[in-house]
């Protein structure tokens, strides 16, 4: 089969799941919410190295810009606070704003970027905020070749991450 | 066959969670399982509360001040929402990681620690971070199968991870982690103000009305008895709670949890510095308290894939039954572990165990995940 160009509905009707990916979180700055930027090899051949880690990057911005602690914070706070917490009945949390923007972010990103490469990222909110989840397809009509061709490739460069599957 | 499908029910993922949790109003009120406590702490202030509004503050509004019982209103009213807002919220709970994530993590351990030969034990899962130039140990978790942020802590009692750990509390019924620390303190420290308001004001209630006569002189009996008990009441907790919001204070200038006091994480010689304290006591403080509140990630009103629920209907014939039952034994909480072993009758799954059993069916192979629902995700 020629290589396809997927559209994120052709991906669901088309394509199969072959493995996952899971990038871990990374505690260098304490609790705060970041995610490691190393590459992951089973991805090697299928999306360049620049194009993950701006996705990445992007993404610790948008979490570094909701748990930023500065003062529209501490007004939030204390607001919330004076009236007991009722505030948060009608009005979202900066945090909450924040996740929706990630949200738009992680889409357009599948659409633009990562569906026409087979692969797809789930919004880390899904995984309860532990890891982003990139789950790497495959075509079915050439699954006899290519599937594994990638599973062999992918399982020398990860460690056996496909083998399990 | 047409009557079933017009009464299927939606199965919300509140339903399937594990850990030992307690669910009401569909998945809006998140408890521990044992609330025996929580009804006392609800009954000693309320009853207390109630007592001081009916007969002490009648008599003080008059003699005294009418804003005497507003005050007292205005605190009651704080500390019943903090009560209710601790108690009902998301700890901070971590869910566990799905099946795939897990066989990941396993595999990387391997990789790392390499295969253990038979007989031998493995070696504690540990992954060292650094974190402003000190090295924090990550432990693994056997039962949610992720490596534990660092402060989070697994509660035995309510079977779950929860972040920035701080303790179990049976006085609310609930576990006090990172989303509920702040209505937790705010509690304590109002029902303090509360009580000392209260046992003040009595013992100026019996020294102006003289009631301390009046129990030589026999008379107005049951108003004695109830003031009485209610400085006793006010007395013993003023010790307990009084002493506990001081501790917490404590604790908050220094950004520290109670789980970490007790286990001397940060004390000693041999022992690494406290990372995660800014070094200034306002800056913890307003850290802690006002700082920003991330949202639950259980997402618990979430609508669970259609997919399992059609087949469920399927191929049971005794299907809205079981549903309905499902909807009341969930409430009780006594029964949850019962509820989801009659749901893994109709659908193929694993033997039951409280970490293996719901992952499998939220993610099947081969599906895409379902879009992020708008509805359910961000809660309180």
């Amino acid at each position: 089969c020629p290589p396809q160009v997927h559209s994120l509905q052709e991906l669901r009707r088309s394509a199969s799941l072959a493995t996952k990916v899971f990038v871990q979180r990374d505690y260098s700055d304490g609790t705060t919410c970041q995610f490691q930027t190393k590459f992951p090899p089973e991805l090697e051949s299928r999306i360049e190295r620049q194009l993950f880690e701006e996705t990445v990057k992007t993404l610790n911005g948008f979490y570094a810009e909701a748990e930023k602690i500065g003062g529209s914070s501490y007004l939030e706070g204390c607001l919330a606070c004076a009236t007991a917490y009722f505030i948060f009945l009608c009005m979202e949390t900066h945090y909450e704003k924040v996740l929706k923007k990630i949200s738009k972010y992680i889409q357009d990103q599948n659409e633009k970027i990562y569906a026409p490469r087979g692969l797809l990222l789930t919004d880390p909110l899904e995984r309860g905020m532990r890891v982003i989840e990139i789950s790497i397809y495959e075509d079915r009509c050439s699954s006899g070749s290519s599937s594994s061709g990638s599973s062999s490739s992918s399982s020398s460069g990860g460690g056996g991450g496909a083998g399990g599957r | 066959m047409s009557v079933m499908v017009a009464r299927k029910k939606v199965v919300r993922k509140w339903e399937k969670l594990p850990g030992r949790n307690t669910f009401c109003c569909d998945g809006r009120i998140m408890m521990a399982r044992q609330k025996g406590i929580f009804y006392l702490t609800l009954f000693l202030i309320l009853g207390t509360c109630a007592l001081f509004f009916a007969f002490e503050c009648r008599y003080l509004a008059v003699q005294l001040s009418p804003a005497i019982p507003v005050f007292a209103a205005v605190l009651f009213l704080f500390a019943m929402a903090t009560l209710l807002r601790t108690s009902f919220s998301d700890p901070g709970v971590i869910p566990r990681a799905l099946p795939d994530e897990a066989a990941f993590i396993e595999m990387e351990i391997e990789a790392t620690n390499g295969t253990v030969p038979q007989g031998q034990r493995p070696p504690p899962r540990i992954k060292n971070f650094q974190i402003n130039n000190q090295i924090v140990k990550l432990k693994y978790c056997y039962t949610c199968k992720i490596f534990r942020p660092p402060r989070a802590s697994h509660c035995s009692i309510c079977d779950n991870c929860v972040e920035r750990f701080d303790h179990h509390c049976p006085w609310v019924g609930n576990c006090v982690g990172k989303r509920n620390y702040r209505y937790f303190y705010l509690f304590i420290l109002s029902l303090s103000l509360l009580t000392i308001y209260i046992f003040t004001f009595n013992i100026v209630y019996v020294a102006l009305t003289g009631l301390g006569l009046g129990l030589f002189l026999g008379c107005s009996q049951s108003l004695t008895v109830l003031t009485v008990l209610e400085v006793l009441i006010c007395f013993f907790t003023l010790w307990s709670v009084v002493g506990l919001t001081g501790f917490h204070t404590f604790l908050v200038a220094l950004n520290q949890t109670t789980n970490e006091d007790i286990k001397g994480s940060w004390t000693g010689k041999n022992r690494v510095q406290n990372p995660y304290s800014h070094g200034n006591i306002v800056k913890n403080c307003c850290e802690v308290l006002c700082g920003p509140l991330p949202p639950s990630v259980l997402d618990r009103r979430g609508i669970l894939q259609q997919e399992e629920s059609t087949a469920q209907e399927e191929s049971c014939p005794r299907g809205p039954r079981l549903c309905l039952c499902a909807q009341t034994d969930t409430l009780h909480g006594g029964v949850f572990m019962q509820v989801t072993a009659v749901f893994s009758l109709q659908v193929p799954a694993p033997p039951l165990s409280h970490a293996e059993m719901p992952e499998e069916k939220q993610l099947t192979s081969g599906e895409l995940p379902v879009p992020p629902q708008d509805a359910g995700q961000a809660e309180h």
